[in-house]
This record gives C-alpha cells, sequence and structure tokens, in this order.
C-alpha cells in the first residue's frame, strides 16, 4: 500500500485523479492514517457537509495481507453530527479489495457541481467516474443489486441508501460483505451524509488482477499469521463465545449487571432480556434454516456474525449486533426479534446507523411520539425516515435534534452522538470514554467493558471511580493503534490476556512490512493518534464542556444498583495528559 | 441456603438456563461452580444479586447468582 489517490470531484471538465506516494505517512493505516490526513488537510472550521470537507478512506496496515479477520476499513472527514473529527469503521470486503490495489487511502475533495449522482469505479486498470442518475432514491440493497448488473460479481461495493443522499446526521455507508449484501457499515457520524454531499452515490472497488503485495519476510509472516490465528481461536471469547452467539451475547450480561439502558436510560434492566439475547437469536437463527455463525470478510476465524432468516425462512438481515438489539429493543421496551430484525434491514437498507437510530426512536418515545414497546411504531418511524418526511428528516438527523425538536430533556447525546448500549452509571469505565473520546459518545474507543465487566484485561468495579480514568485512557491509546492495523477490534480479547498473541501482532507487521516495532511503538502510534484527533477538536472549537456526559447521569439514580455517574469533572480533564 | 441460579451461553449446555438450588450454608461461590461441575480455570465472571464476587466470597441465602463463561462483544 504505497499510494494515496486523490479525488478532486470540482476539478473542471469532470472528477480528477491523481497519485501520491504516502511519503510521510508510511507506517499508518486505518484509523491512523485518516485522521492524520483530515488533521493535515480539512479546515476543522469548514461547514462538513459543503467542499471544503474531505472525505478519506483507508484500509489498515494488514488489510494488505492476508492475516486473519484483517480486513477493516476506516473512514475520515469532519462529521456532520458532532462538529469534530470522525474515524467511523466496518468489516466486509473493500479494505482488502482497496488495499489489494495498492491505495493506503483514497482522499474524495471537492465536490461536483450540478445534481447528478456519480459512482467512482477504481481497479487495477485504473479509476473511472460514470453518472448513476438511475440508482437515485433506491436503497442500498438496490443499490448493489444493479450495480452487480451492471459490474458483475467480482467487486466490492460502498455505496450510500436515502438517507445519506438526504444528508442525514444518522447516514452511514454501506460495505459489502461476502454474499455482496451491503450490510457492514461504516455507521456513525453522519460519514453517509458528507458522501452524499459530494454527490457520490457509489464506489465499484474491483477485485480482478488486484493482488496482496509480497511480505518482507515470507517465512516469517506466514509463522505469524499462523499463531496469531491460534491464539484467536484459542481465547473463549474468540474462539468459542463470539462464534455461537455472536456480539448478542452481551445482552444477557449487561442486564444482570444492571447496565442494560432501558426505556431510553430510564432504568438498567429489562424485562425482555432473555427475550431478545444472543442465546435465544443463535438458537432462532438455527431453527429458521439461517447461521448462527458467519464471517462478514473472507478469512475471518472469529466469524461472529451470522444469518437471520424470517418467520418464512427468507432470508432477512444479517445477525443483528448486540448494539442494534439493545438500540431497537430494550432502549424501546421491544422485545420482539422479529421485529429488532426487521428494523436493522431497514437501517441497512435506508443507510443509517443502527445505534444513533434506535436512540433517537428511544428519544421519540420519552417525547411521547409513540410509546415505549410500541415496535410496530417503530418501524413507522423508520419508515418515515426512509420517505424523507418533514418527520422523518426530523428523526433521520439524529437523537440530538430530535430532542431538541420535540423538548426532551432526556437526551443521552456526547458531542451531540448517541450513547451506546452500556449506561455510564452502572459502568464508570465506558461513561470516561463516552464523556472524553474524540469521536462523541462511542463505545469502541475505549472499551472498558472488557476491564469493567468481562474481566479481561483484569478488573475494575464496574460502580466505583477508582482506576477508571486510567483504565479509558489506556484503552483509548490501544484502541487507537489497534484501528490502524485493519484488525478487528475483537482481537482485543486475546491479545490483552495472552501476551504471545500480542507477540503475534508485532510479528505480523513487522515481518510484512520489514520493522522492528514493539508494545511501546503501538502505544505511541496510539498517542499519535489521538493527539491529532483532539487538536482538531480543539481547533473546531472543542473544550472540556463538551468532554461531558449529559447532566441526568449525575443526577438521576440508576436502578437496580442505585448508582449515578461520579467520576468527576476534574478527572474528566485529565484523560488526555500523556 | 436457597439460591436462584443462572448459566448463560456455553454454560447452559447439558445444564440449565435458571433454576432454583439449595446449596450448603456458609459455602462459597467455588463451592458451587464445583457443584455445577463447572470448571474454576474456564470462568469468566460471577454476579450475585448484579455485583461481582470472586470465588472465595461467601454466599448469602435467597440471592441470585448468575455465573457467566469467557464472553466479549461490543
Amino acid at each position: 500500500m504505497e499510494n494515496i489517490l486523490r479525488i478532486n470531484l470540482s476539478a473542471e471538465g469532470g472528477p480528477k485523479t491523481s497519485l501520491e506516494p504516502i511519503g510521510k505517512y508510511a507506517g499508518l493505516g486505518g484509523r491512523g492514517l485518516t485522521s492524520c490526513i483530515v488533521a493535515d488537510e480539512v479546515d476543522p472550521l469548514c461547514a462538513p457537509l459543503g467542499a471544503a470537507n474531505k472525505l478519506v478512506f483507508a484500509p489498515g496496515l494488514l488489510s494488505a495481507t492476508p492475516a486473519t479477520t484483517s480486513s477493516r476499513l476506516s473512514v475520515g472527514c469532519k462529521s456532520p453530527l458532532t462538529g469534530g473529527i470522525k474515524e467511523s469503521n466496518a468489516g466486509g470486503q473493500p479494505a482488502t479489495v482497496l488495499a489489494k490495489l495498492n491505495y493506503a487511502a483514497i482522499i474524495l475533495e471537492g465536490r461536483t457541481p450540478g445534481t447528478d449522482l456519480w459512482k467512482i469505479i477504481i481497479g487495477a486498470d485504473g479509476v473511472s467516474f460514470e453518472k448513476c442518475n438511475e440508482l437515485r432514491g433506491l436503497g442500498n440493497y438496490d443499490t448493489v443489486a444493479k450495480l452487480v448488473e451492471q459490474h458483475g460479481e467480482e467487486n466490492a461495493f460502498m455505496t450510500i441508501g436515502q438517507a445519506g443522499e438526504m444528508k442525514l446526521g444518522a447516514a452511514s455507508i454501506a460495505c459489502t460483505d461476502r454474499e455482496l449484501r451491503p450490510t457492514r457499515h461504516l455507521g456513525r457520524g453522519g460519514v453517509g451524509a458528507v458522501m452524499g454531499s459530494k454527490n457520490i452515490k457509489a464506489f465499484v472497488l474491483k477485485e480482478k488482477d488486484a493482488r496482496y503485495a509480497k511480505a518482507k519476510d515470507p517465512v516469517k509472516f506466514k509463522a505469524a499469521s499462523l499463531a496469531f490465528a491460534e491464539g484467536l481461536k484459542r481465547h473463549a471469547v474468540t474462539g468459542q463465545g463470539l462464534p455461537a452467539y455472536g456480539t448478542n451475547v452481551l445482552t444477557n450480561v449487561l442486564n444482570e449487571a444492571g447496565a442494560y439502558p432501558t426505556n431510553n436510560f430510564h432504568t438498567g434492566q429489562f424485562a425482555g432480556a432473555s427475550k431478545i439475547s444472543g442465546e435465544t437469536l443463535a438458537a432462532l437463527e438455527t431453527e429458521r434454516g439461517g447461521e448462527a455463525t458467519h464471517g462478514c470478510q473472507k478469512g475471518c476465524v472469529i466469524q461472529c456474525s451470522g444469518i437471520f432468516h424470517d418467520k418464512d425462512g427468507k432470508y432477512l438481515t444479517k445477525q443483528p449486533e448486540y448494539e442494534t438489539v439493545w438500540a431497537h429493543g430494550g432502549n424501546c421496551g421491544i422485545d420482539d426479534l422479529d421485529a429488532i430484525a426487521l428494523l436493522d434491514r431497514m437501517d441497512d437498507d435506508f443507510g443509517l446507523d443502527t445505534i444513533e437510530t434506535g436512540v433517537t426512536i428511544g428519544v421519540a418515545m420519552e417525547a411521547g411520539l409513540i410509546k415505549f414497546g410500541d415496535a410496530q411504531g417503530a418501524i413507522r418511524l423508520v419508515k418515515e425516515i426512509g420517505a424523507g418526511t418533514p418527520l422523518g428528516k426530523i428523526l433521520g438527523s439524529g437523537a440530538g435534534v430530535t430532542g431538541k425538536v420535540f423538548g426532551v430533556e432526556r437526551v443521552p447525546v456526547v458531542k451531540n452522538q448517541a450513547l451506546p448500549a452500556y449506561d455510564p452509571r452502572g459502568v464508570q469505565g465506558i461513561g470516561v470514554t463516552y464523556a472524553t473520546t474524540t469521536q462523541g459518545a462511542d463505545h469502541t474507543a475505549g472499551y472498558a467493558i472488557a476491564t469493567n465487566i468481562l474481566k479481561v484485561g483484569g478488573f475494575v468495579d464496574p460502580l466505583g471511580t477508582a482506576g477508571q480514568v486510567e483504565l479509558s485512557r489506556n484503552l483509548q491509546i490501544a484502541t487507537a493503534a489497534v484501528d490502524s492495523t485493519g484488525l478487528c477490534l475483537f482481537i482485543a480479547f486475546p491479545i490483552l490476556d495472552q501476551p504471545d498473541t500480542f507477540q503475534s501482532l508485532l510479528d505480523l507487521l513487522n515481518s510484512f512490512y520489514g520493522l522492528n516495532l514493539t508494545g511501546d511503538d503501538v502505544t505511541a502510534l496510539g498517542k499519535k493518534v489521538l493527539k491529532a484527533e483532539r487538536d482538531f477538536n480543539t481547533r473546531a472549537g472543542f473544550g472540556p464542556a463538551q468532554d461531558r456526559l449529559p447532566e441526568f447521569f449525575q443526577k438521576e439514580k440508576l436502578a437496580p444498583h442505585n448508582v449515578t455517574f461520579n467520576v468527576t469533572n476534574e478527572d474528566l480533564d485529565t484523560v488526555f495528559n500523556f | 441456603m436457597h439460591l436462584t441460579v443462572k448459566l448463560f451461553a456455553t454454560y447452559r449446555e447439558g445444564r440449565f438456563e435458571i433454576a432454583d438450588l439449595e446449596h450448603p450454608d456458609g459455602s462459597t461461590v467455588g463451592s458451587l461452580l464445583d457443584a455445577l461441575a463447572i470448571p474454576r480455570a474456564e470462568l469468566g465472571f460471577v454476579l450475585v444479586q448484579g455485583r461481582h464476587v470472586e470465588l472465595d466470597t461467601p454466599l448469602a441465602a435467597n440471592t441470585t447468582v448468575s455465573i457467566f463463561p469467557k464472553v466479549g462483544g461490543g
């Protein structure tokens, strides 16, 4: 991955491309690369939906290799949702194809004049641009089906649905999976709206004649690959729990721990949790002829996903993730897996972040638009988003906007981005991450659940304040580094517990790129990425006031443990002291 | 003493989801695992009334014990 492809959409006579060597960004991939480029090139005060914003895609450092679980794709920009820097990442096939085409990054800049929609076709034989107004108004499923008709199956696709075309704050960019379904989403922060603002409907990424580069030391790389995959299979989380039950195994965990946000964060336990749990979901998938164990990308040994069939045994959607089941389920008082799976399908089709959308529906329920537990009402509201009605556009703009429009006090957002599936009062460490990450509320930015709840990487009492700032800080640094490798974040479970698997990860990077990285270098990389992101946000006008949870988390006690969020503002302000 | 015991994920295989059990007074979390034939080395974590406990934590009567293998997601 030696090249950066720059696409200037504003160029006279149509979009123009230029190829640049990776240069000063050598050694960076994924989030590290998108965040450093955005921090260097995007004016932090620009209008996020204007021509001055840029959309940067980058596969991870290891996406260019056949190493397992390494096809995560990062996208970066100034977020129209948060107003700060954004990195969102997804699985599926696009990262592998881009990396095999030798692109370390694609920088999309400017905006095509006029109202035509465009697709960008990238392959070993070059880059081309075609108008695609016939795709206007189509959801991701129909869009990809048409693109497959036009371009064949030997491709990966990145597309936006109706939400991206409407430039809504909850709009995602869909990445196709192994079956060419648009099920893996660059979800958070409204990245789909930025793509829509540039009049780009789709990327066609041609795998034909795209080849992995050679490792500098192929013998050592092969040995490291085998050892790394063995380490993932050996650990109970990546070897057993995630394959068998998927991420939704967490529903019962968080519910039992009393930290499962229920009915828009009113209480910490949901009476219907077992009906929507990972155990129940996996059994239902198997019973209906779907699959409880399925990979989102080729070569992944974890296989945390699955295939969900409807009551008639027909494909409806991929296995909804824990955050989706929570956002559309317990957070809205809904305990019907068929309704939740349909909402997942609709989110994927319209191109919506499932967390932002589910939390928005919860806020709408708080406002009294529909009642908690009203599954059909929730489906109707999400349909309004896809249809682009005035109410739908409000809801598609996210939880913060919806709360303002309907006069709701309890709006669970940080930096205007919706909180995910863990109540920060029941898991104080994740509250520190929500408050302070550069991304807006984001559990993946420093997954304190591992150590607060799951006893991975040690144990820090979830209800106490001691050790939470240090825990979140260390996890945020480590995550920024992992997000640069292209490896799925789930590899963190084995590398936190198994030193030899962490060494295998270093061996992968070192043998492929001819480096001598140590653990300290990984930490330094994470710090560099966070500092670049934090500096962008400071220049965008963010300060300590943006590093706070909504007031009600400090005032309202969460049942059953009757606890508020107790980490002090002074302590929150020390997270970035490194 | 009387306990409500909940098992999750792989621990349900060949056992149960939820059961009301009698267990000797004064015993520990570890002894309950032994009685359920759950190897201590494979344990993820145990919650009693939603709070984390250790293997040597004494059990109290009429509580709910939730036992998880090593799991994760996110």
